[in-house]
């Protein structure tokens, strides 16, 4: 059921509207940041209220919706985004990843491949890959424009020269369609290669900065790198503890006050689902 | 005022318009893919599509320009009524609604600037019959290739070459629509 004393999912229709507008601009547009008029949504900013009004712009009753905290179903912000929509939209809820028609994602992206008819909605803080180069949106503007992306390069390679690699491990940039360079949130960049060509709709909201960005399906997304240093999807060295996977990404988890720990899947779905076949890892009771 | 003005509005608006933004956003991301789009009932010549899709998109913050047969009193009236959009030239609008031939020339619209690419109209070609064949289309949002009924490849060749900047389309036709936005090669 939900809540009559709000409009269907929470925000009025002209809000819709216009974050609709926007939404197909970013697609017209892949890796573009559009703005749009962000609006007070009832949580603290903290908790994703750029993909929050996404969502609440893209759902319809028959939607299944699924909302993943870096990876897990049941964190406090998960929940409370997904009870949130069940109230508002009347939503069905699934944790199962492939029964989700929209996925709203803080920091992950699922494992399993996400098919043609799904959306993935991602919360953004900070949506300008360039903004801890330039603080001026009047200059990274300009940047983006010129296709500037030069500094960018220089500060990946500054990573290598320091540390013999590159360093970024979250919100690893990527060029999307060889044109603009994109934020792709502060997902791990093991992820990054499934921004690349995915069958699903990607779609970007950063509530406090007022931004949406877009991915049609099967776009070319690259992430940066160089001849000599190319890119790589790394990860912890170790097969999951619980479900013994050895191609999913690791969260490492301290087990007991003797300073204990295992590295387990960080998607709880699909580690469940794979202990549910009958996988076992190490860790495994 | 006209009885057909009041109705042929969303009865129930925002599960409807959120049911036809699915089919646009669809449509917009998937450039070639046919939609079903409904629950508009807008007055002659425009089309279910075409209606449904301006019920969703437009308000009083998006300026309209109506080409050709499209400008008529019942349809400035329809807008009106229902939307609120005040309407333009085709050089200030952020929606423009006709028959292709109607909204010609394609540089008459704003495309969006260096620095805001997304200020650039959404062109809403409505009349022309919609089948997934004829010219070919490779981009974003398409796997290899697809097939769509286009008027004139050359003039959508040349707006493609604008990209980023670049004007978008949304074709309706009956109950359904198509989109192809800036990004898509045609030939
Ligand atoms: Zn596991």
């Amino acid at each position: 059921m939900t809540d009559q004393a709000y409009n269907f999912a929470y925000l009025d229709e002209q809000t819709k509207r216009m974050i609709r507008r926007a939404i197909l601009k970013g697609l017209a547009i892949p890796g573009y940041q559009v703005p749009f008029a962000s609006r007070e949504m009832p949580m603290p900013y903290g908790w994703g209220t750029g993909g929050v009004q996404v969502s609440a712009a893209i759902l319809t009753p028959e939607d299944t919706f699924k909302v993943i905290d870096q990876g897990a179903d049941d964190t406090t912000n998960a929940v409370s985004i997904r009870t949130f929509f069940e109230r508002t939209a009347g939503v069905e809820t699934t944790t199962t990843t492939a029964d989700a028609s929209v996925i709203q994602t803080r920091h992950r992206i699922p494992e399993d491949p996400l098919s043609a008819g799904q959306i993935l909605v991602y919360q953004v803080p900070i949506p300008e890959p360039l903004r801890f180069l330039e603080p001026r949106e009047s200059e990274t503007r300009k940047m983006h424009s010129l296709e500037e992306y030069g500094l960018m390069h220089v500060k990946l390679y500054e990573d290598i020269s320091r540390h013999g690699h590159i360093a970024t491990a979250y919100a690893y940039p990527v060029k999307v369609e060889g044109r603009y360079v994109m934020d792709p949130s502060p997902i791990p960049k093991f992820d990054n290669p499934k921004l690349d060509g995915m069958e699903a709709i990607q779609l970007f909201g950063a509530g406090r900065e007022q931004r949406i960005y877009a991915l049609p399906p099967y776009t070319h997304v690259v992430s940066l790198d160089f001849e000599d240093h190319p890119f790589e999807a790394s990860k912890a060295d170790h097969p999951c503890g619980m479900c013994g996977a050895e191609d999913s990404y690791l969260d490492e988890v301290i087990m007991d006050d003797a300073g204990g720990r295992m590295f387990v899947c960080s998607d709880t779905d699909y580690c469940e689902a794979r202990q549910a076949a009958g996988h076992r890892g190490k860790d495994a009771a | 005022m006209q009885a057909e003005t009041l109705c042929g509005g969303f009865a129930d608006p925002a599960i409807q318009s959120a049911h036809a933004f699915r089919s646009v956003m669809e449509a917009m991301a998937r450039p070639g893919t046919i939609h079903d789009i409904s629950g508009a009932e807008p007055p002659a010549p425009l089309s279910k599509a075409a209606g449904a899709v301006l019920l969703t998109l437009c308000d009083s913050e998006t300026p309209i320009y109506l080409a050709g047969e499209a400008d008529c009193d019942a349809v400035r009236a329809w807008l009106a009524f229902h939307t609120g959009a005040p309407l333009t030239g085709p050089s200030h609008c952020m929606f423009a609604l006709g028959r292709w031939e109607a909204l010609m020339p394609l540089h008459a619209y704003p495309i969006g600037t260096p620095d805001y690419p997304d200020r650039s109209a959404t062109l809403v070609v409505d009349g022309a019959g919609l089948v997934a064949s004829g010219t070919t289309l490779t981009g974003p949002g398409i796997k290899d290739t697809a097939s769509l009924s286009l008027p004139d490849v050359g003039a959508l060749q040349a707006n493609t070459a604008l990209f980023p900047l670049g004007l978008d389309f949304i074709f309706t036709s009956g109950s359904q629509l198509a989109a192809l936005p800036r990004t898509i090669e045609v030939c």
